[in-house]
């Protein structure tokens, strides 16, 4: 990595330069209005060459699945195979445009169809929309449609849905922009929905339930059938959050354990480019009942060529055109690549290695659930007096590999959350395992190391308080 | 860990002390201490009608943000304003400057539904 800290653009300007020399005009100037002149607007000034190496040399200090070990829990950062990006690259799919008509893209469409179909299959779900750009956009678009189911039906009085305490912050969040309530359910001592609050909870103002299974807490829901049955029968509907779906293709279908409507990202499972490589993608796949609701248009044949329409009774559109099409050519490729054998060794394996991490990890750092777990796991990093979780985090840093999600899930204190996914191999599991050994044993022996971590980067420890408290989000100089 | 033995609590953390006919709430020195240093508060308008139970609140810090949820129900009469300043102030005094809200109750038979210090410091303790 490049070590030298990059100045900022606005530091390396200098009054008059320029990239380019643009032609004399010749058209008549005006003067802009007095009162639409600013002075103080402070652009940056700079030659051609100075852009491109500030730019190069900021994109040495990356950090991404392709230079480093990416452990982050619920994000499965798992590898993004070079075949998708030559497959989302072919002429035929660079070169169209989303208004040309559906007689002249019957391959685009085709490939919409058929993804949809692998994943409705995947899923255990009747249809499938590729509509929202991503996981949370998912989530949305199946509250929407639970809340159209119940007022198609006449039912305004069911305003509430209930949500486990392990949940992802996303889903209180998308019932909210819905405009519904949210009740939560705390979880059990084996870290599952506790099922005795959740009955306490059920009534007819209950809209439905959000369950994310397996859980953040890396453990699958054992009670997933009972709770969709409850849940149903108190008339209400079940969303499932599928951002861990990593854990289960090919293994377990959702659609058949009573999930109505369910999200899966893309961008995690089927390893399509992630965080700020993206765009994500978060299709829905929605049962018998649901299906109907679904965001449009969505992808169909009819008298032998494919069609794109709406779904009968359908929430609209969540994004312009069609899904992000390029992660979807991705995503398909990669299902190809796998097929259905494929598919199941992604879960088989991501499991694999979540548990033989797990056992390595453990001794040091302690799990608050200890039970098997699946794709992934939470430790506790407050390992030593006066060591926190951030401080272990920070210190990963410094050996080179990203850090595990950490104070999340809420309900696991001081949570080191590990999810390492199928596609690394042995040794660089134990060579985590080894690195998270030697930093126990620096917060035992040497816990200034960890409090000053970390010393490799450009930018040591950030001072992330008063950046909380006293955001500076314009440069002042 | 720092229990106001004046105080009675909620199990998600809340305390509730009395004053007066008046109940002050603010969050428990343990909870202050779990969340790490707070950055942002936010508080309900005063005039507020809440039920027990019902979240009048958000404390974020570093680490997440969390609602704050009503030991009694009441009306809110005032809300501790140097919070939106200093959300520190949770974490240096929860009990006497870092106070949240000052509510009047509608039921003042709730308070013995609420957990005594001796009750709270063994629950907290589990965590």
């Amino acid at each position: 990595m490049n070590l030298r800290p990059e100045p900022l653009v606005f530091e390396l300007s200098s009054p008059g330069r320029t990239a380019v020399s643009l032609p004399k005009g010749d058209t008549p100037s005006y003067e802009l209005p007095a009162g639409l002149v600013r002075e103080d607007s402070k652009l940056p000034e700079l030659d051609e060459l100075t852009v491109v190496r500030h730019f190069t040399r900021l994109s040495q200090k990356n950090f991404s699945i392709d230079t480093h070990f990416y452990p982050l829990g619920s994000c499965t950062m798992k590898y993004n195979p070079k075949a998708n990006e030559v497959a989302a690259g072919l002429p035929g799919w660079r070169n169209t445009h989303p208004l040309v008509g559906a007689e002249f893209s019957q391959g685009a469409i085709e490939l919409i169809h058929k993804l949809q179909v692998m994943l409705g299959e995947i899923g255990g779900f009747e249809a499938v929309s590729l509509q929202p750009a991503a996981g949370a956009h998912g989530e949305l678009a199946g509250v929407f449609m639970i809340r159209a189911y119940h007022l198609s039906r006449g039912d305004s009085k069911r305003v509430k849905i209930l949500i486990p305490d392990s949940a992802h912050g996303t889903n209180p969040a998308s019932c909210t922009m819905a405009g519904l309530e949210t009740v939560t359910i705390p979880s059990n001592a084996e870290g599952g929905v506790d099922m005795d609050a959740l009955k306490a909870a059920l009534d007819d103002t209950v809209a439905g339930i959000m369950i994310t299974n397996p859980n953040t807490l890396g453990l699958f829901e054992r009670n997933i059938e009972e709770i969709a049955r409850l849940v149903h029968g108190a008339g209400g509907l079940v969303y499932g959050d599928g951002a861990n779906m990593n854990a289960l293709t090919g293994v377990f279908k959702p659609g058949e354990a009573g999930i109505d409507v369910m999200h899966f990202n893309l961008h995690k499972t089927f390893s399509t480019p992630h965080g700020g490589g993206g765009p994500g993608s978060g299709m829905v796949g929605a049962g018998k009942t649901l299906a109907p609701f679904l965001p449009g248009p969505v992808a169909a044949m009819e008298g032998g060529k494919y069609v794109l329409r709406d779904p009968a009774k359908t929430v609209g559109k969540m994004k312009a055109f069609y899904g992000n099409f390029g992660v979807l050519v991705r995503a398909y490729a990669y299902i190809r690549m796998l097929g259905a054998e494929g598919m199941r060794r992604v879960a088989e394996n991501a499991v694999l290695n979540a548990n033989y991490l797990k056992s390595l990890v453990e001794k040091d750092f302690p799990v608050k659930y200890p039970r098997r777990c699946m794709h992934e796991f939470v430790a506790m990093g407050d390992i030593a007096p006066g060591i926190h979780t951030l401080d272990i985090a920070k210190r990963l840093i410094d050996y080179g590999i990203h850090p595990p999600t950490i104070y999340f899930p809420l309900i696991v204190p001081e949570a080191l959350m590990v999810e390492p996914t199928e596609t690394e191999d042995k040794e660089a599991l134990e060579e985590f395992a080894a690195v998270m050994r030697k930093i126990a044993e620096e917060a035992k022996a040497n816990p200034e190391l960890l409090h000053a971590a970390p010393t490799t980067t450009p930018i040591g420890r950030l001072d992330e308080v008063a950046a909380a408290r006293c955001p500076v989000l314009c440069y002042r100089g | 860990m720092n229990i106001d033995t004046n105080a009675r609590y909620r199990a998600s953390h809340e305390y509730a002390r009395k004053d007066g006919a008046e109940i002050v709430a603010g969050i428990s020195d343990h909870a202050q201490s779990s969340l790490g240093d707070i950055v942002f508060v936010e508080l309900p308008e005063v005039g507020k009608t809440l039920k027990q139970g019902e979240a009048f609140g958000v404390v974020e810090s570093v680490k997440a943000a969390s609602d704050l949820y009503m030991p009694m129900s009441g009306k809110i009469v005032a809300v501790n304003e140097d919070l939106q300043g200093d959300p520190a102030l949770v974490n240096k005094d929860c009990y006497g400057k870092g106070w949240m809200i000052r509510f009047a109750p509608a039921d003042p038979s709730e308070w013995n539904g609420l957990m005594d210090a001796a009750a709270y410091g063994k629950e907290a303790g589990k965590e």
